[in-house]
């Protein structure tokens, strides 16, 4: 093979890896019972793909080849290892990697993708693990770039990882799709995790940055992989959730880096595309009548982004959508959204009564937007005192610049 | 594989009036039987309160003895279950049938069964290959 062809092979090598690299990997953990052999199982099968397919040609299935020769690999390694171990244990070990009872045709694939999501998102594991063990795993990020999206360590991400992956193995978590019983409960912890993602890049909860794209197109993804693996209603939802909030993100910011609040946005700034696809999820999911919390937030998004300005929105709609919401899953923070609606629809004060009561209940005292929201409603009644008072609470309990910057600009405006 | 299911709660039977006590056993009673039915059961026990418990320690050879549970903790351990299940999921699924994890929590333990453990354990003859 001429030296072009053999570099148009590791072109293709590269393609191939990128697309298949965690579809091979989550076969290889189920085929080889454990991530760390099935991660270089994957490594060793790649490095043979680039040294044979420039010579022999790409295969005709590339993902089964690179299973197999992983396979392979991870005996060749166990029996490499022998020396220290004794003769059952290599024999045992060689047993469980080549039993051919275990198929890997494509559908078996695709199922080996969705053991990874449920095996990575656990309940047994921490939620903070269960994020880690995702990003890396099943996205296929680095340990440093999942550590620099989350601002924390990369020694300390590590770790997590390392901790995750001995849990589930001391800890017997099985490589499996949780049973039709189980279902409801593991999936809102899938569902979980993908969300956790989304916001930490829609929303950095702290730092100057107001969004991190990466992590959001990484949560966008995963939520298009679930669908397409296990499309439940809450799993259509949440898509549905994640592209009508990303569908904003243009306008969501200055060009000084400013937050925009929903009302002031330049709506012809939204990705029609994005709500196209998004509001189209929620009507799917809607007509399920399984819905959940998450299809419902959708909706709600959704009469957001079909309405052409704040004043034109359907504001009662959003309000009984917070009743169905509250009913669905009660918390203080559907109350407090749910309060900011009527508002729009009734008056600042109807909204003012009903976040001072919830203020007043004790609720929310730590929660910056319900501060900022109270601070809002007084500043439209011409309020001063109050709502002086509540920005500086709600200032106070704000770390992200950009939001920080907006309720100090809001604060100044007040007349004395 | 074998899991031990630790039932912990704040009020164990002796701490409970009467009529709930009655109404805790029949659903333990139930519960077992269930269990027992469908291969899960292993062994299981209730333990006396922690009132009655005994911590023991030997450091540099010396027995020391001290009154109460090792962790003082408001959660006592009130008894155990040894169950048989294939993996965390199965065993999870039988571990939050169990009656006291309504009104306290139950910790799930896989149990070594490497063939060092059973070996030194005698649970297999020391010289059985494997």
């Amino acid at each position: 093979m001429s030296e072009e062809a053999a570099e148009r092979v590791r072109k293709m090598a590269d393609a191939i890896y990128r697309a298949e690299s965690r579809r091979v990997f989550a076969t290889l953990v189920r085929l080889l019972g454990d991530f760390d052999l099935a991660e270089e199982a994957l490594h060793d099968a790649f490095r043979a793909a680039l040294e044979q397919w420039p010579r022999d040609g790409v295969p005709a299935n590339p993902r089964a080849w690179l299973v197999s020769a992983g396979r392979f690999k991870a005996i060749d390694g166990i029996r490499r290892r022998a020396r220290f171990d004794t003769i059952e244990d290599v024999a045992e070990q060689v047993d469980a990697v080549t039993d051919d009872a275990v198929p890997w045709d494509d559908e078996g694939i695709e199922d080996d993708r969705l053991r990874l999501v449920f095996t990575c998102c656990h309940p047994a594991l921490s939620p903070d693990a269960q994020v880690a063990l995702t990003l890396r795993e099943v996205c296929g990020l680095t340990t440093e770039e999942i550590a620099q999206a989350f601002l924390s360590a990369a020694p300390t991400l590590a770790q997590r990882i390392v901790r995750a992956k001995a849990k589930i193995r001391d800890a017997r978590i099985p490589y499996q799709v949780p049973t039709a019983a189980e279902l409801p409960q593991r999936l809102d912890s899938v569902l979980r995790v993908v969300y956790l993602v989304f916001n930490e890049g829609y929303s950095a909860s702290s730092g100057e940055s107001l969004t991190r794209l990466d992590l959001s197109g990484e949560a966008i993804r995963l939520g298009r992989l679930l669908v397409e693996l296990l499309p439940e209603p809450e799993a259509i939802g949440l898509l549905a959730l994640m592209l009508l909030h990303e569908s904003r993100r243009e306008a969501r910011t200055s060009p000084a880096g400013d937050l925009v609040l929903l009302d002031a946005q330049d709506r012809s700034r939204w990705s029609r595309d994005q709500i196209a696809e998004g509001s189209a999820l929620v009507e799917r999911a809607l007509a399920s009548r399984r819905f959940g919390p998450y299809t419902l937030q959708a909706a709600i998004a959704a009469v957001h982004a079909e309405a052409a300005s704040a004043d034109a929105t359907d504001w009662g709609q959003i309000v009984g959508l917070y009743d169905a919401l509250l009913r669905a899953d009660p918390s203080p923070v559907v109350e407090l959204n749910r309060a900011v609606a009527v508002a729009m629809h009734d008056g600042p004060a109807a909204g003012l009564a009903l976040i001072d009561a919830i203020l007043a209940r004790g609720d929310l005292q730590d929660y910056r937007l319900a501060h900022a929201a109270q601070a809002d409603l007084c500043r439209r009644l011409g309020k001063t005192a109050p709502a002086r008072a509540a920005y500086e609470r709600a200032i106070a309990l704000t770390r992200q610049g950009p939001e920080r910057r907006f309720l100090e600009r809001r604060l100044a405006e007040l007349p004395d | 594989m074998k899991f031990l299911c630790l039932i912990c709660a704040e009020r164990v039977m002796e701490q409970m009036p009467e009529t709930d006590a009655e109404r805790h056993f029949e659903e333990y009673s139930e519960f077992t039987e269930a269990i027992r039915q469908s291969g899960h059961f292993v062994a299981c026990n209730r333990l006396v309160p922690p009132d009655a418990a005994t911590t023991v320690r030997v450091r540099q050879g010396k027995v020391s003895t001290v009154d109460g549970p090792y962790a003082e903790t408001k959660e006592q351990l009130g008894g155990y279950y040894i169950i048989e299940a294939q993996a965390l999921d199965e065993a999870i699924q039988v571990a939050s049938r169990i009656p006291g994890a309504q009104i306290g929590c139950v910790g799930v333990r896989p149990i070594a069964e490497d063939a060092r453990t059973l070996r030194a354990l005698r649970l297999i003859a020391p010289d059985s290959p494997r």
